[in-house]
């Protein structure tokens, strides 16, 4: 299934989802029910901005300072990916 | 260098209130009198988290008739893993619920055994029906994510539809249609178990529907039994790949039903976890594709399923080191084929039907209850 992130929506953990360093992997980890994703750097950046304060939009202004090189349908294409899981709400104004 | 495990499977003890004939403990329960002690489980999950461990499961039995339970949990929490309780409902109260919520527990996963009380308390051996249904609407009333465990199998498969609209009922998150897996006490009620292709069908067809209907609100997961499959399913994803379990006695293995295999044990009494998971004769049997012998060997799909079940291989043929029978390409796939046969054939054990929320009148047929108690 493919879901669409509309770019003034503002992501969210689900409030059944952890994240957190995990040190013997090196990376930042998604913890949920029967569910762990390691993820690279640009996931963690992502989520790290998925507070329900930043909207899509601005989540893709700010990777796109971070990075050299940042494309809008990645982190949107990222962030449906999590949505379809449940791991990834959106509060829409 | 070996990648750690993700998981850690705790089964806390053998004890339990129910008496399911497809029951994933061993045909040898532990006693009571032989469980770890509670400081040798804190010992567990410290040595867990420290090989990388980020899901702690707390199973068995009834991981609530463990007094320490609740202290266990708070441990694991406190080492940052994703705490999950697996239960059959029966003894979560809502002080112990409470308690549990308090210590950190993340997530709860409660067993039905069917859609009504009189067909689920049967297969059960005790009457629980109605305090699962209320445990689980306390799961989702203190706010835990609630799955539903519900074992598939010849005497319930049909009702899935009126499982499945418990599941709307519920608000359960999360939904496992599992069928039976032919181990210990399933094994040896496997003729009675063993679903028919006609029933298997009805039942995918109303879980694509239910998946639909449930979309953004319960993931539905659905498990094939393999007997029905062509290849076999690559067990816990590779032996001493990604989980371990460890029982209540303290031998630890790479899934659910190894003790029965015929290796050295490894206890995290006289060893640590780390050497057990990297170095341990156990674990390092079948790890990887070195170990296999054709026609996995030569397979294409050798990296896909990984040769299948161990115990699988064992319990049909007698030898742990052969491909799963249940594969295609396996010498020993007549074994299945024939209990397959068997199921589908017009003097096939009864079943109760499909309709739904209704007392089953139909006796359910020559189930072999494994013990309530380990004691």
């Amino acid at each position: 299934m493919t879901s669409t992130v509309p770019r003034t929506g503002r992501p969210r953990l689900a409030r059944f989802v952890k994240t957190r360093y995990d040190k013997a992997r090196e990376r930042q980890v998604l913890l949920g029910p029967e569910t762990v994703v390691v993820l690279n750097p640009t996931g963690a950046d992502i989520l790290a901005l998925c507070d329900g304060r930043h909207s899509v939009a601005e989540i893709v202004d700010e990777l796109g300072r971070r990075y050299d090189r940042v494309v809008d349908d990645e982190v949107e294409a990222f962030l449906a990916k999590l949505v379809a899981r449940r791991w990834v709400e959106i509060d829409h104004d | 260098m070996t990648d750690g495990p993700l998981g850690l499977l705790a089964e806390l003890t053998h004890a339990c209130p129910l008496a399911c004939s497809y029951c994933s403990n061993p045909l040898e329960l532990t006693k009571r009198s032989e469980e770890l002690e509670t400081d040798d489980w804190r010992r567990v999950l410290d040595q867990a988290a420290d090989l990388g461990v980020l899901q702690g499961h707390f199973s068995g039995g009834e991981p609530l008739l463990r007094r320490d339970v609740v202290d266990l949990v708070a441990h694991a929490s406190g080492l940052g893993m994703y705490t999950n309780l697996v239960t059959s409902a029966i003894g979560l109260s809502r002080t112990r619920a409470e308690a549990l919520r308090e210590a950190g527990l993340d997530h709860v996963q409660v067993s039905i055994q069917a859609d009504e009380p009189v067909l689920s308390d049967r297969l059960a051996g005790i009457s629980s029906f109605q305090k699962k249904i209320e445990a689980a609407r306390l799961v989702k009333e203190l706010d835990w994510p609630l799955t539903l465990n519900v074992v598939l199998h010849r005497q319930n498969i049909d009702r899935i539809e009126a499982i499945l609209g418990w599941v709307e009922d519920l608000g359960a998150d999360r939904v496992e249609l599992a069928n039976t897996q032919y181990y210990g006490w399933a094994l040896r009620n496997r003729s009675a178990l063993l679903p028919s292709r006609e029933q298997l069908a009805h039942a995918e067809q109303v879980t694509r529907e239910w998946r639909e209907r449930l979309r953004g609100r319960t993931e539905v997961i659905y498990v094939i039994p393999d007997y029905y499959a062509e290849y076999p399913k690559p067990c816990m994803g590779g032996w001493g790949a990604r989980q371990l379990v460890v029982g209540p006695e303290g031998n630890a293995f790479p899934c659910l039903a190894a003790h029965e295999l015929p290796l050295p044990r490894a206890s995290v009494r006289e060893h640590e976890l780390a050497w057990i998971w990297e170095s341990s004769p156990l674990f390092s049997a079948f790890r990887g594709t070195d170990w296999m012998p054709d026609p996995c060997a030569s397979c294409d799909r050798r990296e896909v399923d990984l040769g299948g079940c161990r115990c699988q291989a064992f319990q049909l043929t007698g030898d742990m080191g052969r491909t799963d029978p249940v594969c295609v390409l396996s010498p020993d796939r007549h074994l299945v084929d024939e209990a397959v046969a068997a199921a589908n054939a017009p003097d096939a054990p009864s079943s109760p039907g499909r309709s739904a929320r209704e007392p089953v009148l139909v006796p359910v047929p020559e189930l072999v209850p494994r013990p309530h108690r380990a004691d």
